[in-house]
């Protein structure tokens, strides 16, 4: 059995785990948090996308027990007192989902994304990197917008702050 | 659970590593970014007894340069290495490779050695060390070697590593001066393995062409010095010369084919950019 504990959307949690338990299935069922969902288990999908330490991961190819001591957002920790987050709000705004079952996965990559290219996000970028995020319904087109608007509402916001 | 049961070790030294490798023997496997290997256990088709991970080893998680080798440890990450600033200087032909390389995602967890010692035939790193005439150091309890990349892999997924052994680290042979590198690959989604990949070299020592995706392993091959009439029937020599085979991927035909047009694409640009 593997003893775990992470910080998860800021919370400090700790729980006990068999050694060959995925990470997004202690997320999910250790912790209740369903938000992150499971498609292929071999990260070909991308349903599963965390960010662990800051950067977009799948949670279906890592082992609990790897990720000791780690900082964990997920889904449910992006929206803050109530209000989206700029990018839930532009997946919202733009219709970016039609079945749903990639969102969380969507969102959490395009949160990454526009981290590391900030204001240097065109179309074609975000196309290449959405490459590791499968949709079955959408053709990406307004997942692309989305992410393109969240970003120059980020960039802005960063702007106004400053 | 998606794994079948496994004892998982996470030890501080590398003592300890190689001791449980040891005794664990041909049932125990080192996890590093496991970006490989955990879909395999959740596919059950890698059903080790033991996982020892490595990635508290401080010493593995260096890049470090020595003479005329880049020499990268096995705890490196593929998304340190293509951040590390000289990637574009000293290692071209992976700053090239590097946008190929699974996802984003999957670059931010697999280190470099993991997808050496995984060994799948149209993986672009293993491409890469055979190419470069790159080696493998590796280390079990009892003994240190290094072993030539070409003579590394052996076949299909399978490695000269023995039971009791881990990839301490790859040595990649620094860019030479003036020298030209290209990378193409033709996959069915970009961030898949290749159908096939072909990697060039043009240096002071010639012309080097690898191929993954058709052989069991990845292959090179020198070249003399071509006229540009004479390319295509070399590389059509060495097309034919691979064991390619029909597979749900592809044809044999279509992999000859594919061999014949990013060959020539790659050696023609390793040759342009060559000072």
């Amino acid at each position: 059995m593997a003893k775990i504990t992470m910080t998860v959307n800021g919370r400090q949690v700790a729980g006990t785990c068999d050694d060959r338990t995925l990470l997004v299935h202690f997320i999910r069922e250790n912790l209740g948090l369903t938000g992150t969902h499971v498609g292929c288990d071999t990260t070909q999908c991308g349903t599963c996308v965390i960010l662990m330490d800051g950067q977009s991961v799948k949670s279906c190819s890592i082992l609990a027990a790897q990720a000791e001591g780690s900082a964990i957002t997920t889904i449910e920790g992006l929206a803050q007192q109530g209000e989206l987050h700029p990018v839930q709000a532009a997946f919202n705004a733009h219709h970016g989902l039609q079945c749903g079952f990639c969102t969380p996965g969507m969102v959490m990559t395009a949160v990454d994304m526009i981290r590391r290219h900030g204001g240097n996000l065109d179309e074609g970028r975000v196309r290449a990197e959405l490459e590791g995020n499968i949709c079955r319904c959408t053709g990406y087109h307004n997942i692309v917008k989305a992410i393109l608007a969240a970003a120059a509402a980020m960039g802005g916001a960063r702007q106004a702050a400053e | 659970m998606k794994p079948a049961s496994f004892d998982f070790l996470c030890p501080d030294t590398l003592e300890e590593t190689l001791a449980a490798l040891a005794d664990g023997g041909g049932d125990a496997r080192v996890l590093a970014g496991g970006q490989s290997l955990v879909p395999m256990l959740n596919m059950r088709l890698a059903r080790p007894a033991l996982l020892v991970d490595i990635m508290r080893l401080e010493p593995l998680r260096r890049i470090d340069t020595s003479g005329d080798e880049i020499v990268v440890g096995a705890g490196v990450r593929q998304a340190e290495l293509e951040a590390w600033p000289s990637l574009s200087r000293d290692l071209p032909l992976l700053a090239a490779v590097f946008p190929w390389l699974g996802h984003v995602q999957t670059r931010a967890r697999g280190t470099v050695c993991g997808s050496i010692a995984h060994a799948d035939p149209s993986a672009e790193l293993p491409l890469s060390l055979v190419t470069l005439g790159g080696a493998v150091s590796l280390r079990s309890r009892n003994r240190k070697r290094k072993v030539k990349a070409d003579d590394f892999f052996i076949g299909m997924m399978a490695t000269d590593l023995a039971e009791g052994e881990m990839i301490e680290a790859v040595h990649f042979p620094k860019a030479r001066p003036g020298g030209g590198y290209a990378f193409r690959e033709v996959g069915r989604r970009h961030g898949d393995f290749a159908i096939v990949a072909c990697a060039a070299v043009a240096d002071d020592k010639g012309l080097r062409l690898g191929i993954a995706g058709v052989d069991d392993r990845p292959r090179v091959f020198p070249l003399p010095a071509l006229d540009d009439d004479q390319f295509d029937d070399a590389i059509n020599d060495i097309a034919w010369s691979l064991d390619a085979r029909d597979d749900f991927h592809a044809s044999a035909r279509y992999r000859r084919e594919l061999v014949r047009g990013l060959g020539r694409e790659t050696l023609k640009e390793a040759s342009r950019c060559r000072a």
